[in-house]
């Protein structure tokens, strides 16, 4: 610590220290906004690596490379890593980096406990990954971890799965403990709430759902644990317990998590397209109370992701109507950013095409959405590969195009270098054609009947999931592309200036390429 | 109205397809890339409500994308230099929040219509209790006292591409269920151990089995035949391999079944009675053993540890008798093993253990003592 204290005395200029030191101890909200977005993507490339054994068994009909067992464990790895250590740290390393730019302040609020909160992170995705080589395998119970199957027949790591659950949450609550509390005391003056930019908007929404449900989650695999461990029979139904129980807990998380996937991606997008646009954003305050509503609507929802427990009709009822009202504010940011689209004077760099595709795509997506509120018809469509494209649709173009969009559209800022155009552009349209590829006829085979989950499927799957496997292969290695580009970009290229894009607005873009270790010493005044 | 939709939906949800899609040869049978219309009223109204939705959908998404694109072609920077600066119509604003609205209420009244439909609990002319294992189903006729095991009966080789595939790979029982046509029939679904769901597309019924509880679902087929489904929800690691097969047949043709499953029961008691010989239980056990405990403790007895122990080599298999007959009788609390006791019947149970003490040099490592059917008879007596 002396060397910490020391090194604040010595410095004047507060530069960053050398060495691991600097990323070990950083208190510096750009240093440990690259340390999430590094983390997320070694997670991505982790949690791809294991789509792509799902993909390549489902090549075709019969158990061709791995087990049933080993197969259940890398699709419940896939999830959580790419829910749990890919997205969402990828958006906590971008409220690291913009917010405090964005709202004028010098650093987040809470420096210490933003350190901790990143590298609490490593731990607990090293204690979930060491759970492949114990015996009897890692968890392999789904991410969505049903009990009795997560519990009384679970292996014997499902233990280490709940302490690294424990260690998620700890982390992204005390993240966003410091995302609102910057918010709301460090904004520069003249910022009113309803002058932030969309992006810090769409934070402070997404850190208040953290702050609500991940405590939740806490509680459900606590019960667990005492379930496995101590004997209770919260959800062991010898024991008079309830597994239906753990779905409400599950998915009153669950739902909310959804959208704390989705909401920052809502700001990100927001920003590129008035910027390619070159037009002020179309509907800036119905864009907020759109996602205020949304937000609230996540806590109201959940059960439709139970249509086929067995709930009372009423239940089901007032879960298909809540579950429909969510198209609303949803439609009208897509009005939005139509809107904001029409008559501008469009360009269309790397940003400006991930974020086209996300609207296409994620509407795509949602209109899916719509379909599976409706209860009977999701009888049939449940637990499909329906249900497998329908997240996919709202998750990779949605939530995972919206980060790259922001990674090529910031990056100039960060480093100071300007990324290769033709090799961004080649690295969205493979991605775009891969994942349409990919996903797209998963409807079809969802909606004729194959089940999610499946290590194996009747013949009748076999030329589409062909097609879809190929098409994964494809996405998987555009992504090395795109880790090419993203290091050519910091180690060198084209010099940014401070404005970067023809469009941009935004007190991030007021400040050097690539900013200063540290900004907004003295706030800047807002008008 | 739905009637002729219907038909028109049919050929345009293919024209549709084929222009969104990837143009291929394999593409020739569009129809078996949507819902299936399935052989009931209700699961007719549900692909009638599916096609409504997505026609909606592709209506609204035609709108909004014709919007967008023409922005992206005609507002470019070359070709529009000067942006306009609006930014907000609450006219506008406020239609695009209503009409919303109003579609959703156009949906959402059908819906709720068959959803009610679905929704009748009220008792079937027959009624079957369908109970989910790991990994298999169990079906018992309430009025007529009878009750069999539904498992795969695909065979592993066809699974580990050592053979073809059969025409109904992964959708093949040893014993289907069986009703008939034009009744109702009404299930009660629970589960034995962890949740599994029972879906039957072409009835549109997809209810999960959980353990605690009975769910409700009702159907009444319309056509006889064969109508394959699966179970739905991830239950552990044969959830692919546990599919659900119904027969639909006349009604005479039922009533005979029934007659011929109960004097199939008569049989089996009188071979209880019957004196068994080592060799005849051990071959019996054989092939009880294939079809009810490989998954788990695999054929050479290797079984798949920690969670599946082996049994070749076993302490309790070569030395105890009496733990290893409560072990198949009441199963193991806390972990996987289930009770076999309603599963199995009194020969089958004793043929399966002898089986396992015999097997994998079980015999020559223990004490080689065999279970015959009176023991399993004399462990059922109550005990005082």
């Amino acid at each position: 610590m002396s060397s910490v204290i020391e090194s604040h005395h010595d410095d004047h200029h507060h530069g960053p220290a050398k060495g691991l030191m600097r990323w070990l101890l950083t208190t510096n909200h750009k240093d440990i906004g690259t340390l999430y977005l590094w983390f997320s993507f070694a997670m991505f490339l982790i949690g791809g690596a294991m789509a792509m054994v799902i993909r390549a068994e489902l090549f075709q009909p019969g158990m061709q490379i791995v087990q049933p067992e080993f197969y259940n464990q890398m699709l419940t790895l896939h999830g959580l890593i790419m829910v749990f250590g890919a997205v969402m740290p990828a958006f906590v390393g971008l409220a690291n980096w913009l917010i405090p730019m964005m709202v004028g302040a010098p650093d987040m609020a809470l420096p210490r406990l933003n350190n901790l909160s990143f590298w609490l992170l490593p731990f607990a995705f090293g204690i979930l990954l060491s759970s492949l080589f114990m015996e009897g395998g890692a968890p392999n119970f789904g991410w969505t971890f049903y009990a009795p199957l997560s519990t009384t027949y679970a292996p014997p790591s499902v233990t280490f799965f709940i302490f690294s659950v424990h260690i998620m949450g700890a982390s992204s609550i005390m993240g966003s403990i410091n995302v609102i509390v910057t918010i709301m005391n460090m904004r520069a003056p003249g910022m009113d709430l309803m002058k932030m930019p969309l992006f810090v908007w769409s934070w402070l929404i997404t850190a208040y759902l953290l702050i609500a449900v991940m405590p939740v989650l806490a509680g459900a695999v606590t019960m667990m644990l005492m379930d496995i461990h101590f004997g209770t029979s919260f959800f062991n139904a010898a024991g008079g317990g309830d597994p239906v129980l753990f779905q409400h807990i599950f998915w009153f998380f669950g739902h909310p998590e959804v959208y704390i996937m989705i909401l920052p991606a809502f700001g990100i997008i927001s920003h590129i397209i008035e910027t390619f646009a070159r037009k002020q954003l179309f509907g800036y305050e119905s864009m907020v109370w759109a996602m205020l509503s949304i937000a609230i609507l996540s806590f109201v929802v959940w059960a439709h992701h139970m249509f086929t427990v067995g709930m009372p009709l009423a239940a089901e009822l007032f879960f298909m109507w809540a579950t429909m009202l969510i198209a609303v504010p949803t439609g009208v940011k897509v009005f939005n950013w139509v809107a904001t689209m029409f008559k501008g004077s469009i360009s269309f760099e790397t940003p400006m095409l991930f974020a086209i595709a996300f609207v296409v795509l994620f509407t795509i997506g949602g209109f899916s959405g719509l379909m599976l509120s409706i209860v009977p018809a999701d009888f049939q469509y449940h637990d499909t590969y329906f249900v497998v494209a329908h997240f996919h649709y709202v998750l990779v173009p949605g939530s995972i195009f919206s980060i790259m969009a922001a990674v090529y559209y910031w990056i100039p800022k960060w480093t100071g270098n300007m990324y290769d155009e033709r090799m961004g552009r080649l690295h969205f349209w493979l991605s775009f054609v891969g994942v349409n590829v990919t996903f797209f006829p998963q409807h079809w085979i969802g909606l004729a009947g194959m089940p999610r989950r499946y290590p194996d499927y009747a013949l009748q799957f076999a030329d589409w999931n062909m097609v879809s496997t190929a098409g994964a292969f494809l996405f998987g290695a555009s992504q090395i592309l795109f880790l090419f580009i993203v290091l050519k970009t910091v180690l060198g290229g084209k010099k940014a200036t401070p404005q970067v894009w023809e469009g941009a607005r935004g007190l991030e873009w007021s400040v050097e390429s690539p900013a200063p270790y540290h900004t907004f010493s003295t706030p800047p005044k807002v008008k | 109205m739905f009637k002729r939709f219907n038909i028109l939906s049919k050929s345009a949800y293919s024209a549709l397809l084929m222009l969104l899609l990837y143009p291929s040869e394999v593409l020739s049978d569009w129809d078996a890339l949507n819902m299936r219309e399935g052989v009931t009223q209700v699961s007719r109204d549900v692909f009638e409500l599916h096609m409504l939705i997505f026609y909606i959908c592709v209506a609204i998404g035609a709108v909004v994308f014709s919007v967008m694109f023409y922005s992206l072609f005609r507002y470019t920077k070359k070709r529009n230099p000067n942006p306009s600066t609006f930014h907000e119509s609450t006219k506008l604003e406020v239609a695009w929040t209503v009409v919303p609205f109003l579609i959703l209420i156009a949906m959402a009244v059908p819906a709720s219509k068959t959803l009610t439909e679905i929704y009748d609990d009220e008792e079937g002319e027959i009624n079957i209790q369908v109970v989910g294992y790991q990994w298999k189903w169990e079906y018992k006729y309430l009025e007529d006292d009878i009750n069999f095991f539904s498992n795969l009966s695909t065979d592993q080789d066809e699974i580990y591409n050592l053979v073809p595939k059969g025409e109904n790979y992964l959708l093949e029982v040893d014993e289907p269920l069986i009703i008939p046509v034009d009744t109702r029939v009404r299930f009660l679904i629970t589960a034995n151990d962890v949740i599994h769901s029972w879906w039957v597309p072409d009835f549109a019924i997809k209810q999960d089995a959980i353990p605690g509880f009975i769910n409700t679902a009702w159907t009444r087929a319309e056509e006889t035949g064969i109508y394959r489904g699966n179970c739905t929800e991830l239950c552990g690691k044969n959830h692919g391999f546990m599919p659900v097969v119904v027969k639909v047949v006349e009604k005479d043709e039922y009533n005979d079944w029934v007659l011929a499953k109960k004097e199939e029961a008569i049989k089996l008691a009188e071979l209880t009675e019957k004196e068994w010989s080592l060799a005849e239980l051990t071959e019996r056990g054989e092939g009880v053993y294939q079809k009810n405990c490989v998954a788990c403790h695999q054929m050479n007895g290797e079984g798949l540890p920690p969670i599946f122990p082996a049994l070749a080599g076993s302490d309790i298999v070569m030395f105890d008798k009496n733990r290893n007959v409560e072990i198949l009788m009441e199963g193991v609390q806390g972990a996987a093993m289930q009770s076999f006791a309603n599963q199995l019947s009194e020969v089958d149970m004793a043929a399966v253990i002898t089986y396992t003490r015999q097997a994998w040099g079980n015999a020559e490592n223990g004490d080689g003592e065999y279970v015959v059917p009176s023991d399993i008879v004399e462990y059922k007596k109550p005990k005082i």
